[in-house]
């Protein structure tokens, strides 16, 4: 099981805080992941797959990338760039 | 090391005083506090809205102030960040670091308020009275934090 989270801009682009997902043989490392979610069409397609705007990855609390890989368990969270400070 | 991410205000001489108190090998404290301003780009700001991963937060801080005591010879530290709810001249952010020298203070405080601007989870949305809109990344913030790496 994956567990996923998204954060300001992007929690309510896609209406979604948290939500969990049964890991797929195919879904390897975070490019494959967002592929998979851009399959759900719609504001999912234009947020994971050639969106504008850069997206964030960090698994499991750490900063990530597309060719970080994931595994069962991981705690995988998308979000926009920060803006803290 | 003092790491806070929380809702109340902060005192900055109270931080500056626990870092300091024991301790004789200090001649320098740098700090540097952020406030919310009165205005957002368009429109009158009502409030600013802080949201940030509370999982994530307290490590990247860590991570970040680690890095500023491996580079400089500053032996204590606090990042206080506040969350929530956040009014104009209220506080935001509070960077503190003590050293025997001024150069290390200075540097490690714009190094840290840098890093943490790009580097820390969290977002600032803008309440205006026209409505609501999520502050956009700065370029020149970026630009900040990568000069640190050339250095």
């Amino acid at each position: 099981m994956l567990n996923l989270l998204y954060f300001a801009s992007l929690r309510e682009q896609l209406s979604t805080a948290q939500e969990q997902l049964e890991q797929e043989q195919n879904i390897t490392n975070i490019s494959t992941l967002k592929q998979m979610l851009a399959k759900r069409g719609g504001i999912w397609k234009a947020t994971f797959e050639g969106s504008d705007i850069p997206l964030l990855v960090s698994i499991n609390q750490q900063m990530a990338d597309d060719h970080s890989n994931i595994k069962d368990g991981d705690e995988i969270a998308f979000f926009p760039p920060v803006t803290g400070g | 090391m003092l790491i806070s991410v929380q809702q109340e205000d902060f005192d900055v001489s109270a931080i500056t005083r626990q870092l300091c108190a024991q301790r004789k090998d200090i001649g320098a404290v740098a700090s540097f506090t952020g406030l919310v301003r009165d205005q957002s780009a368009t429109e009158d700001l009502v409030a600013l809205e802080l949201e940030h991963y509370p999982g994530m937060t307290q490590k990247a801080l860590e991570s970040i102030a680690e890095q500023a005591m491996q580079r400089w010879d500053v032996p204590d530290l606090a990042i206080v960040h506040r969350v929530g709810k956040l009014m104009p001249q209220d506080n935001i952010v509070l960077v503190v670091t003590i050293s025997a020298h001024r150069k290390d203070a200075f540097d490690a405080c714009a190094f840290l308020m840098d890093y943490l601007k790009t580097q820390a989870p969290f977002w600032k949305k803008e309440i205006t009275r026209e409505g609501e809109s999520w502050v956009a990344s700065r370029e020149s913030d970026e630009q900040a934090a990568k000069s640190w790496e050339e250095k």
